[in-house]
């Protein structure tokens, strides 16, 4: 069992849900971005997913490409983001929070997938969230990965049939990442009401943890979907930025999903 | 189903939201297209609409100038003013065809944001252009006849606010919108099945210059020369010969000021493999895989990618593609005016202008096609602001 799945498993078992929060490289701003990066590790984050800054991401809302955007203006590159993280398990050790790196896969495939998949291992991360690599595209990728412990997590979404779904299961590692809504992230701020349905399709086709993302911004949303579709994790990305662009703290953030 | 490579280029690189609809599309590719409902009245709309066929004009005296003989596709007389138009009344239909009742689409100078429009309203479907904002001012005469068309035009607030964020908003607007929506992709680039449904409407171009040819010289022509944006006019022009390997084919890119490191649309002659708006092509990029901005004098060739199947054809040494400065651009573009009364676009003067450019390379006697893919009507702001006129 790959050691996000694990994860999971055993967050749910004490009967919490997880949680999986996404933050963009070097946001809010590259000084700092290490320390939110360890106020979220302490407050009780699962796994974080670490946006890797990309200057055309098509799956993104206007909230995490303006982060993206800000970012490359600051200099963050993938190469600084791996150093970075390689220095914090050097010093430190790792963090409690499983680390996943998500991002276009220009910059992955400039690289070179053999080189990132070997500094990244390095560096702590144990999965790769990338939008733009569907099942038709990810064979080799998801090989390179693999050899190196790290998971290439899969995206479904409303309009992902079953059948679909299976392929994706059947290579599949992790956690499966459910996009609630047909449209980029932080563009609602509500679940939609088919979400009921993709949850079920999922859940159908996966034996893994389902972890829902694209419009969560609190705990009570999840609350209304029935018990036995009810996802494993939730993913919060662009209500996390907003809120530390504003001058929030991650503590007041992560409040109502802790107590919960 | 394939993944539409070329050779090693192309590729379907897009979120998992987008697969079904471009999977949607290529089933109609294959179901509907070929039939014949489909074919007569796309036939019936190039003629009766769009202007088709176009005249292939000889050039009388600059042949006489330059010592061999220099043809014009004239795809400058379509519809709209350039070739753009070809492929929107093919996708509109077959969009139509599939139940579709709105077109979504992408423009930089606005001439495929018009020629959608157009399509659209034609067809008695909705149309949203997504136009970068910094070209909603630099081409405000399109945006206006956008709008009279009927379109909903967004100017695009984000990136680098042209026609590679204008892309990037279309394919987001398309997520959701997909059930009702088709994207009229604008040129023979981004996620399979783009690259051939593009090449596929635009392939008429070549075939009718292929025709016009023998029937006026009986031979086939020695080169065919077409500019390079994206690519879908050169690809049109170019499918049609590939197997005739006597023809020279020489694609154009935009090489802006021509300075060392100045910004340029030169992905083929400058740029490096990577992956933007859906497919492997060859891109102006930094070492971290960030997309460089792009220039040319000519907006419609502004663009940091290719369309995969050049990268392809370049790879193998089928195509040539050369490279034009902004300045020998203005130069050819002034040299048609005066010579032969035809006011090429500043796109189609990029291939104009190699050929002048090149002209001792061409042996005297050979036949030489120029793709005239668009008038220059729409340029003339830049060209008052680049070219002193009286």
């Amino acid at each position: 069992m790959h050691i996000l799945e694990k994860t999971i498993s055993e967050a749910k078992a004490a009967g919490r849900t997880v949680l999986i929060p996404f933050i963009t490289a070097g946001f809010p701003s590259i000084e700092s971005f290490p320390e939110i990066l360890e106020q979220i590790d302490e407050v009780g984050a699962d796994i974080i997913e670490i946006g890797v800054p990309f200057s055309d991401p098509v799956a993104d809302g206007p909230v995490v490409e303006a982060a993206s955007l800000r970012a490359l203006q600051n200099g963050v590159t993938l190469q600084k983001i791996l150093d970075g993280l390689r220095h914090r398990v050097e010093t430190k050790g790792s963090f409690h929070a499983k680390i996943v790196l998500m991002g276009y896969l220009n910059p992955f495939f400039q690289y070179g997938m053999e080189r990132f998949a070997k500094d990244a291992q390095t560096a702590g991360v144990v999965g790769c969230i990338i939008p733009d690599l569907p099942l038709d595209e990810s064979r080799t990728i998801r090989g390179t990965l693999k050899e190196h412990g790290i998971a290439l997590i899969s995206l479904v979404g409303p309009n992902t049939s079953v059948q679909r779904m299976k392929e994706y299961a059947a290579v599949s590692e992790g956690y499966v990442y459910v996009v609630s809504v047909l449209g980029t992230t932080g563009t609602r701020t509500e679940l939609p009401p088919e979400v009921g349905d993709t949850l079920r399709h999922t859940k159908q086709a996966f034996s893994l943890p389902i972890a829902l993302g694209f419009g969560l911004k609190h705990p009570s949303q999840l609350a209304v979907i029935p018990e036995d579709i009810r996802p494993d994790a939730a993913i919060f990305g662009s209500s996390l930025l907003k809120h530390l662009d504003a001058g929030g703290t991650v503590a007041d953030f992560f409040a109502p999903w802790i107590s919960k | 189903m394939n993944n539409g490579y070329f050779g090693n280029f192309g590729g379907i690189f897009v979120p998992e939201l987008l697969i079904p609809p471009l999977r949607e599309l290529e089933q109609a590719m294959s179901e509907i297209l070929p039939g014949t409902e489909f074919q007569a009245k796309l036939d019936d709309l190039l003629r009766n609409y769009a202007g088709r066929k176009t005249p292939l004009t000889y050039c009388e005296n600059l042949s006489k100038k330059l010592g061999f003989h220099l043809w014009l596709k004239r795809e400058d007389l379509l519809h709209t003013g350039a070739h753009k138009i070809n492929n929107t009344l093919g996708q509109a239909l077959l969009a139509k065809m599939m139940g579709k009742t709105a077109l979504v689409a992408e423009t930089g100078a606005g001439q495929h944001g018009v020629a959608t429009a157009a399509s659209a309203a034609r067809m008695e479907m909705d149309c949203t252009i997504f136009m970068g904002a910094e070209d909603v001012i630099r081409q405000s005469p399109n945006v206006q006849r956008m709008k009279l068309l009927g379109a909903k035009v967004v100017a695009v607030e984000s990136g680098s606010c042209t026609l590679k964020d204008a892309i990037n908003a279309a394919l987001r607007y398309w997520i959701s919108s997909q059930k009702t929506t088709h994207y009229c992709f604008g040129t023979a680039a981004g996620p399979h099945p783009f690259p051939t449904l593009v090449r596929n409407f635009q392939s008429v171009i070549g075939r009718e210059t292929r025709e016009q040819m023998i029937e006026k010289t009986g031979r086939l022509p020695d080169r065919v020369v077409a500019c390079v944006g994206g690519g879908s006019n050169a690809i049109g022009m170019f499918h049609p010969f590939i197997e005739d390997t006597t023809v020279k084919l020489i694609g154009v890119e935009a090489a802006g000021t021509g300075e060392p490191g100045c910004y340029n649309s030169a992905p083929l002659n400058l740029g490096t493999p990577g992956m933007l708006h859906g497919n492997l092509t060859k891109l102006l990029q930094d070492a971290d895989g960030q997309i460089l901005p792009s220039h040319s004098i000519s907006a419609g060739l502004d663009y940091p990618g290719v369309g995969p199947e050049h990268a392809y054809l370049q790879s193998i040494g089928r195509v040539y593609y050369g490279l034009v400065t902004d300045s020998q651009t203005l130069r050819a573009f002034q040299t048609l005016c005066h010579s032969e009364g035809i006011l090429p676009a500043l796109e189609s003067s990029h291939a104009l202008a190699w050929v002048f450019e090149n002209s001792d390379q061409i042996s005297s006697g050979e036949q030489v096609v120029v793709n005239l893919s668009g008038r220059g009507d729409k340029d003339i702001e830049i060209l008052r602001k680049a070219i002193p006129m009286e």
